[in-house]
């Protein structure tokens, strides 16, 4: 035992020297070549940044909040933003509205984390399950997709909101899920497609690998990178799905706070307190900002094709 | 070429085919019935009426009998009575469905003409400043909420420097002629400013990346070395070339900008058909929710179809495979 695996030791130096002398990348798997463009790409790491920051603040909401949650305060009713007291204002209640802000934050983020887990989950199931085996069954998924792709869910999902019961995350998960797992399929499917025939598979299949073996350790670890992008990609597209349906009422139910439905009123308010306006739109538009700053840095990051 | 439009007729009824099921199903779901509604408004109805009518309406027929019903009155048109307006479906849907292609159709212009222009120059410039601050812009564009880009363009344009109107398509009483188109004008600029932000993004990115790999090809080096002027060079031989795979993505982006659409008209309470989707899924007037939804998706359909044939006349590859 020992001595095989000195043997292969021995093999693989050989062949990092070999490359090494051809002028081959020397050593780094793909995933440290990744890893290395990542972190030179600076938008992608402004964006990490600023979403950690983002999730760090809503995660610790109850403990680093200005204020108790949605306590309300008659008294203070409408105060402007300032650097003493409520940094973004008060509400039509008297509520912090920065207070509100991380609260709403971490339902809008939970939204965002688990619709891209369950859209990525589900629609790698598709694609693999498509690609691999083909036939009727691909013809029936992909027509599926494409019928998913071509109407505006919008629409649908206000209607969907009006008929399903319940106001809280469980609810726009599953709709946002059941229809938006399409573009992960399509990714997934045209990428098992390609590693199907390509020649370390065949290889693999050469050798009397079994068919779960395959796709265990060739297909979905290969097929890994484009989901990565389009999960983090999902997260800023869920989120903002999420507020527009919520700011029209029909998202996240009051009194969960949630960015969205933060500025359900604000128009009514516009004249009286703008603030109530600005300050939820904008940590929706950043933190979006951020999911696609850092999902373009990962989709140059973990693109094998692009030299480094 | 009629082969290949032939078989992209084929994909959109088969679409359509599919969408009609996903409504059918939503339709079985929604609450009140036509004989629920007879029935709740006439306390002078009795049980055995109620069965009497079920079966004059084949509600209790089987659900296949029923879908085949539904879509054969679909096809002539027929969608069912709104319970808040009390006429047809159909009625309120005509002036709505104009309202809403006029944003539609300016919005897509406003943003193919900007984004493209955007992407070339960048593409032209690359590494620039310029470059860089497209690049920085149109991912602003692409992750700013709709809704809240038309709440702080109200704020900005409409409150704090009165410049435009705060909402509506046509201030009351001003006399018509000359004075209302330029009302009517006046009163799209926000709106559309607003829908086209997302598509001009995209566009914009799109079209620097492809005419960054088009300037690169061989032909337009071929074009260069015959001694063309870069005008020539640049319009006649990349930007042409570039300008294909963008048909594609625009009708790709038009379920995108439609549900833009829907909280635009909310948001600038614009009288289409997005506002109506709105008005009717608060009051539960859902014969009209589900002919907005199969109006939106025929759009897209449509749309998509004649993007693919344009597609195909401008490429010739596409023709024949």
């Amino acid at each position: 035992m020992a001595r095989e695996a000195g043997a292969r030791q021995i093999a693989v130096e050989l062949e990092r020297r070999r490359r090494g002398a051809a002028g081959v990348d020397v050593g780094q798997s793909y995933w440290q070549i990744a890893r290395r463009r990542f972190l030179k790409h600076r938008l992608a790491l402004l964006g990490a940044s600023a979403a950690i920051v983002l999730t760090l603040m809503a995660a610790l909401a109850p403990w680093i909040a200005p204020a108790p949650f949605d306590r309300i305060n008659l008294d203070h009713r409408w105060t402007e933003p300032g650097l003493q007291g409520n940094v973004f204002g008060t509400d039509e209640l008297g509520r912090d509205v920065l207070t509100r802000i991380m609260y709403a934050g971490r339902i809008s983020l939970v939204v965002g984390y688990v619709v891209a887990l369950s859209i990525s989950v589900a629609g790698a199931l598709v694609g693999a399950i498509a690609g691999f085996y083909g036939g009727w069954l691909d013809s029936l998924l992909m027509r599926l997709v494409d019928m998913l792709i071509s109407i505006p869910l919008l629409p649908l999902y206000l209607i969907l909101a009006a008929l399903i019961p319940g106001g809280g995350v469980g609810r726009i998960v599953l709709i946002f899920t059941v229809f938006g797992w399409t573009t992960v399929a399509r990714l997934v499917r045209g990428q098992i497609l390609s590693l199907k025939t390509a020649d370390f598979v065949e290889a693999g299949r050469a050798m009397g690998a079994s068919e779960s073996r395959i796709i265990l350790r060739h297909l979905i670890p290969n097929a890994l990178a484009p989901v990565i992008v389009a999960a983090t990609l999902t997260v800023g597209n869920a989120i903002l799905a999420e507020s527009g349906l919520s700011y029209l009422g029909l998202g996240i139910q009051p009194p969960i706070p949630s960015w969205g439905n933060m500025l359900q009123r604000a128009q009514e308010y516009l004249l009286k307190a703008s603030w109530l306006a600005v300050f939820p739109g904008l940590f929706i538009f950043f933190t979006v900002l951020s999911f696609n700053f850092l999902g373009d840095g990962l989709r140059d990051a973990l693109d094998p094709r692009l030299k480094t | 070429m009629q082969g290949f439009v032939a078989r992209r007729v084929v994909h959109g009824v088969i679409i359509l085919v599919g969408l009609s099921i996903l409504m059918f199903t939503l339709l079985v779901f929604t609450p009140g019935d036509p004989v629920e509604l007879i029935a709740s408004s006439n306390p002078d109805v009795k049980p055995e009426d109620v069965a009497q009518l079920r079966k004059y309406y084949g509600l209790d027929d089987p659900v296949y009998v029923r879908y085949v019903k539904w879509v054969r009155s679909v096809v002539k048109g027929d969608l069912g009575y709104s319970r808040t307006y009390g006429t047809p479906v159909t009625k309120i849907i005509g002036q709505r469905l104009r309202n809403t292609l006029a944003l539609l159709a300016s919005a897509v212009v406003l943003a193919f003409v900007i984004g493209v222009t955007a992407g070339v120059y960048s593409a032209l410039h690359q590494y620039s400043a310029a470059d860089y601050a497209v690049t920085v812009v149109a991912f602003a564009g692409h992750s700013v909420p709709v809704f809240w880009q038309g709440i702080v363009f109200i704020l900005l344009f409409a409150v704090w420097k009165p410049w435009f109107p705060a909402g509506g398509m046509l201030t009351p009483g001003i006399e018509p002629g000359w004075p209302a188109l330029w009302d009517r004008l006046w009163h799209l600029v926000l709106p559309v400013t607003v829908l086209a932000t997302s598509g001009m993004a995209a566009w914009a990115r799109y079209m620097r990346s492809t005419m960054l790999e088009v300037i690169r090809q061989d032909y337009v080096r071929t074009a260069r070395a015959k001694g063309n002027s870069e005008q020539v060079v640049i319009n006649r031989h990349a930007l042409r070339n570039a300008l294909i795979p963008i048909i594609t993505l625009v009708a790709l982006s038009i379920p995108g900008i439609l549900n833009g659409a829907v909280l635009t008209e909310t948001v600038f309470s614009w009288p289409g058909m997005g506002l109506l989707l709105f008005q009717a899924v608060l009051g539960h007037d859902y014969n009209v929710a589900m002919a907005v939804l199969l109006f939106l998706a025929l759009m897209t359909v449509l749309f998509n179809l004649v993007a693919d044939v344009a597609y195909a006349m401008a490429d010739p590859r596409i023709r024949f495979d």
